[in-house]
């Protein structure tokens, strides 16, 4: 007996389907569901109201916590696409060695490999009042006293994202570069075109998918963080899932639920604008 | 003389241009970026026994990473370690088995196979802890107890399988699939093609997407929090130790963890290395 081609993809995808419509698509829908329940400090009663939403969209402090997070994922994405960017060129065309390559490629990526958690308080003692950075600058003559707003600031923040999320906009973009053929810049150079039209007709062009996967990347960490705005702003600013996290302790289901949705929705409106402008499937599956 | 170095550079193959030394400045200071502060943390988890959690250092001791041997005193970092460590080899080993086959299965297009990919790729990018509270609800709606190996293992997996396929498509591209079919044409069967042709072939990657499956499932901790049930996972148990003490016992977690982290990142180089050196042989 042969199977049709198509039966043999559905057996070699079957296990990855289950465990995401089980494990991913049933507990989205689970969180919908409850996001209409009412619920009492005892307990959840199956219900639909708007209660949750009403009083989410209401408050100003919804408000206030997604602009402050939308405000760091624009700035903490520009900073990490021009990095990013620039690194991934680098590497890919400026870099003759193969072996040079790689090595410069696992330094970039060898902090990844340690834990998050980690990475963010690694900045504590570095940028704090008494820390390594204020005492090399007094060291240099450079201030005379400790500078204030490194730690516990929304730079502290910008600071922490960028140096946890680079690496994500670097790997994609330099895995689009190197598809792109040499011979291709080389022409463009003889036919005389500036280093810049060769940049901005040929090059970007040619590597917006791995642009637009890392913005993705980058966008969506930052839009679900936990831990960075809670230990490095000194409580200034909230996150949106931070937030969303206290409800939960307080087993305040329903109303949390609520926040999953708006945050999923704000999320995924954002990703699919990103993904109109290439067709990432094609790209990736290609 | 003159002429000779005219001739250099107008030939043009060597000369470097400006933007050559931008952006290799550029690198360099991002490097040191990267790594400043990390060198911070790995000097001081060397800090005297009276010294704090910033510079200047009191001496140098050992005592902050005996402190975390101490059963007991501090939470219990190697009870936890251990627990991580097995997780995340189970976690990855179902990654590679169950991503590998679906992105064979993905080299042509069936039913629903556009569906299954923005499955994928919603699943990647959903805010972390959103999926463990999704997961959690769920246990908690079913009366089943949220567990390391039942729900801490399935929250985990709707991160890394995503990841093993997207990876999976890269290896693929390089696949050139007349290999298969030459095997195919000197009547391989089906499981022949697949052991003695396409996972020799693909072996660097498949690795590769291991080594990826088990840091991103040993460091994992938003989608773990509200899942992993009454046993701690080490990131649990160093956010936990966060929020309790300031002492330079976490700075030496830290310098503990990166060097595993480095030992696992050169074995698998090596092995890598190995397979590659032998297939030039042969």
């Amino acid at each position: 007996m042969r199977l049709p081609p198509y039966a043999v993809s559905w057996l070699q995808v079957s296990p990855l389907a289950l465990i995401l419509t089980v494990f991913f698509a049933a507990p989205t829908v689970l969180f919908v569901v409850v996001s209409f329940f009412d619920y009492d400090r005892i307990g959840l009663y199956p219900a639909f109201i708007l209660d949750n939403y009403r009083e989410l969209l209401t408050t100003p402090a919804t408000l206030r916590v997604y602009v402050s997070s939308l405000k760091f994922a624009v700035i903490v994405w520009a900073i990490t696409l021009f990095l990013g960017f620039n690194i991934a060129y680098f590497l890919i065309f400026h870099v003759r060695s193969a072996v040079v390559r790689t090595v410069l490629f696992l330094l970039c990526a060898i902090p990844f490999w340690t834990s998050g958690i980690i990475r963010t308080i690694a900045w504590i003692p570095f940028l704090g009042r008494n820390g390594a950075f204020n005492q090399l600058l007094m060291e240099l003559h450079i201030t005379a006293q400790p500078l204030e707003f490194l730690l516990f600031s929304d730079f502290a923040v910008i600071i922490t994202y960028v140096h946890l999320f680079t690496l994500l906009m670097v790997g994609p973009i330099a895995n689009s570069l190197t598809k792109i053929d040499p011979l291709l810049l080389e022409a463009a150079r003889d036919a005389g075109a500036s280093r810049w039209r060769t940049m901005t007709e040929i090059v970007i062009p040619l590597s917006k998918t791995g642009i637009a996967l890392g913005s993705i990347l980058v966008f969506t960490q930052v839009m679900g963080d936990y831990f960075v705005v809670k230990q490095m702003s000194g409580g200034q600013s909230a996150s949106i899932v931070s937030a969303l996290s206290t409800e939960i302790q307080a087993m305040q289901y329903p109303p949390a639920a609520a926040s999953a949705v708006v945050l999923v929705v704000f999320v995924a409106v954002m990703v699919a604008a990103m993904m109109r402008l290439v067709d990432v499937r094609k790209e990736l599956a290609r | 003389m003159v002429v000779r170095l005219q001739a250099r550079s107008s030939d043009g193959s060597r000369a470097r241009p400006w933007t050559f030394y931008a952006l290799a400045s550029l690198l360099t200071a991002f490097l040191i970026f990267l790594y400043g502060p990390m060198l911070v943390i790995y000097l001081l988890s060397f800090q005297g026994p009276n010294g704090g959690v910033t510079f200047p250092m009191v001496g140098t001791s050992l005592v902050w990473f005996e402190d975390i041997l101490k059963r007991g005193q501090m939470a219990n970092i190697p009870v936890s370690f251990g627990r991580s460590i097995t997780l995340a080899m189970l976690v990855s080993l179902l990654t590679v088995a169950i991503s590998v086959a679906a992105g064979l299965g993905f080299r042509r297009r069936f039913p629903g196979s556009g569906g299954l990919f923005y499955l994928a790729v919603a699943s990647l990018v959903m805010p972390s802890l959103l999926v463990g509270f999704g997961i959690a609800l769920g246990f908690q709606v079913l009366g089943w107890q949220a567990g390391l190996f039942t729900s801490a293992l399935a929250a985990q997996l709707t991160w890394t399988l995503p990841f093993g396929l997207f990876a999976m498509f890269a290896v693929i591209n390089r696949f050139d699939r007349s290999y298969e079919e030459a095997a195919s044409d000197l009547g391989a069967s089906a499981w022949q093609r697949l052991a003695y042709v396409l996972v020799p072939i693909l072996l660097p990657g498949i690795i590769g997407i291991f080594i990826g499956a088990l840091t991103l499932s040993y460091d994992e901790y938003a989608r773990t929090t509200l899942t992993a049930g009454s046993r701690n996972t080490l990131p649990l148990e160093i956010y936990a130790l966060i929020s309790s003490s300031t002492s330079p016992t976490l700075f030496a977690i830290g310098t503990l963890t990166t060097a595993v982290s480095f030992i696992t990142i050169g074995v698998s180089l090596g092995v890598v290395r190995h397979i590659q050196r032998r297939r030039l042989r042969a």
